[in-house]
């Protein structure tokens, strides 16, 4: 059986974790055996929702005590619970709790695991999934030589895909072990798209010239419902707040669409940014380095071009 | 206080990455080796100041690799930490290094592990998590911020929808990025003292390898940049909408 840890952010299931059991769904449908899904604490939706992202069963530990997450916890519950439910493969989303949790739970079970996954695994000879290494700039095929294997994909790597089975809830009974560490205080960023989570991103860099003038990009990212994001040297200089600094030492994405606004693309930024689906660079320097690794470039002044591309994006939706 | 900093040998940022015997294996010509950045510039930076503020602690550097990763090793040492070790082994399996690493941890005794979030070559963020469960120790990972009140500490994390403190009873493991220390360079005092701190090595424990490498490849070369006319963002939505079919 292949097991799914959902995992949840306020109480919500996190789109990567539906992303995750559509990608274990389809390893089961490989294997033919059947994709079970693990929540724990308590969330929002309807958990019988998880059947249209091929869920047969949902097992519930339903205990708000699990709606943060303890490591330590975490890890025995979701190891115990595998171990029970003879799970097979144990499938995660590499994001901020699933990296956190999987090589643990992976120790725990004696199982093989690889993380950063970005392809189904290859069954040929084996059981070979692909990962991204040396921060996107290349792919290892990894074998995992273990009976029971666990997977952490990347996000926005495989999509999420419907399968519309149908699916109960069972709840899990199981005592819940001490905490191991102690919340003491959440500051939350309100009314952003997390960009982690965001299939559109746009994003500025020193060629914007100073945080007074980023109005454009954000008026471009709200026509097209995208979230923002900077280089180093804006977050550095206290331009933008920190959370939407991407590259090596920031925060790496994998949208469908990123746009860079006055962005050189020096090797660490894009080591943070290449996995995007398409790339578009504005920039007036027709020598930036950015524009190897983009899709579609514009040449030119980013304080006229921004401007005209919002326009073209509002008009397109309206006609 | 004994912290434990845990060191990674990855090739420069900038390094050209190609492979060889069949791409089974990173071409190390002409790469430049560094320490690995988040073990560095936050892990390691960070040990550095709770010792400035006291004293009596104690820093060991541990990595797992072969001779070559000595000179890495020394860099550390001259950035700061009273002795290395180095356990003789050379693996790409998370779980062997972690394994080689808990082996060290239980000896030693510490107060507190770090790591950096991941390593720039393989990006498995997967040691700390994995000497959690090896050592049965709490882990807080992606800390932005790190502080100690006695025994206790206080640790900023990274979270989905922000940010969120935790407390935590020593010991516990620590993978540090941006935000809990600020990169130093060495300085010469430094780099002359850390000729003379010791440098252990040991035998690596067995353990038997959980997955391997089958090959390495390359991205397929993009097709080559489309160039717009700034003057028709139409066109730029056109393709968006059309071709790309990402908006």
């Amino acid at each position: 059986m292949v097991l799914v840890y959902i995992d949840q952010a306020d109480q919500q299931i996190k789109k990567a974790s539906l992303e995750a059991l559509s990608y274990g769904a389809a390893i089961a449908q490989e294997l033919g055996i059947s994709v079970e899904a693990l929540v724990l604490g308590t969330v929002q939706e309807d958990l019988t929702s998880l059947g249209k992202y091929g869920a047969n069963k949902v097992h519930h530990l339903k205990n708000e005590s699990l709606n943060s997450l303890d490591v330590k916890v975490h890890t025995n519950l979701v190891a115990s619970i595998a171990k029970n439910l003879n799970a097979t493969v144990l499938v995660f989303a590499q994001n901020f709790n699933g990296r956190a949790i999987a090589p643990a739970v992976a120790v725990k079970l004696e199982a093989g695991i690889v993380t950063g996954v970005c392809s189904l695994p290859n069954t040929t000879n084996g059981f070979v999934v692909t990962k991204t290494v040396f921060s996107g700039k290349a792919f290892a095929h990894i074998k995992i030589e273990t009976p029971i294997k666990v997977i952490a994909i990347n996000q926005n790597s495989f999509g999420l895909v419907e399968y519309n089975a149908s699916t109960t809830v069972e709840n899990i009974d199981l005592a819940i072990p001490a905490p191991s560490i102690k919340i003491t205080k959440v500051e939350k960023i309100e009314g952003e798209i997390p960009l982690t989570e965001a299939n559109l991103v746009v994003s500025g860099g020193r060629g914007l010239k100073g945080p007074e003038n980023w109005g454009i990009l954000l008026d471009l990212a709200k026509a097209l419902g995208a979230a923002t994001a900077c280089s180093r040297p804006v977050s550095d200089s206290d331009w933008r707040p920190h959370h939407e600094h991407v590259g090596q030492t920031g925060i790496q994405i994998a949208p469908n669409l990123y746009i860079a606004i006055g962005i050189s693309g020096a090797i660490q930024h894009l080591a943070g940014v290449n996995r995007s689906k398409t790339i578009v660079v504005i920039n007036k320097d027709p020598e930036a380095p950015f524009f190897k690794a983009a899709d579609y470039g514009v040449v030119g002044d980013a304080f006229e071009i921004v401007p005209k591309l919002t326009a073209a994006v509002l008009k397109a939706k309206t006609t | 206080m004994k912290i434990l900093v845990c060191i990674s040998k990855t090739p420069d940022t900038t390094a050209k990455i190609a492979f060889v015997e069949g791409n089974t294996k990173f071409d190390e010509t002409a790469v430049q080796w560094i320490i690995n950045p988040y073990d560095e510039w936050y892990a390691l930076v960070r040990a550095i100041e709770l010792k400035e503020k006291d004293p009596a602690t104690i820093i060991h550097l541990v990595t797992v690799g072969g001779v070559d990763a000595e000179p890495i090793i020394r860099k550390a040492l001259a950035l700061g930490g009273d002795e290395a070790i180095r356990i003789d082994c050379n693996s790409n399996d998370s779980f062997t290094v972690a394994n080689q690493i808990a082996a060290v941890a239980k000896e030693g005794a510490y107060d507190l592990i770090f790591t950096g979030k991941e390593t720039i070559d393989f990006n498995s963020a997967s040691i700390g998590s994995m000497l959690s469960a090896l050592l049965d120790l709490p882990f807080i990972s992606l800390a932005t911020h790190f502080e100690l009140n006695g025994n206790t500490a206080s640790v900023k994390r990274e979270i989905e929808s922000g940010e969120e403190t935790a407390e935590v009873n020593l010991p516990v493991i620590v993978s540090c990025q941006k935000g809990v220390a600020e990169q130093r360079i060495p300085n010469m005092r430094g780099i002359m003292a850390a000729r003379s701190k010791p440098l252990k090595v040991l035998t690596a424990i067995e353990t038997k390898a959980s997955t391997s490498i089958n090959h390495f490849d390359l991205p397929p070369a993009k097709s080559g940049v489309k160039l717009i006319d700034p003057e028709n963002m139409d066109e730029l939505v056109r393709l968006l909408k059309e071709e790309a079919k990402v908006i």
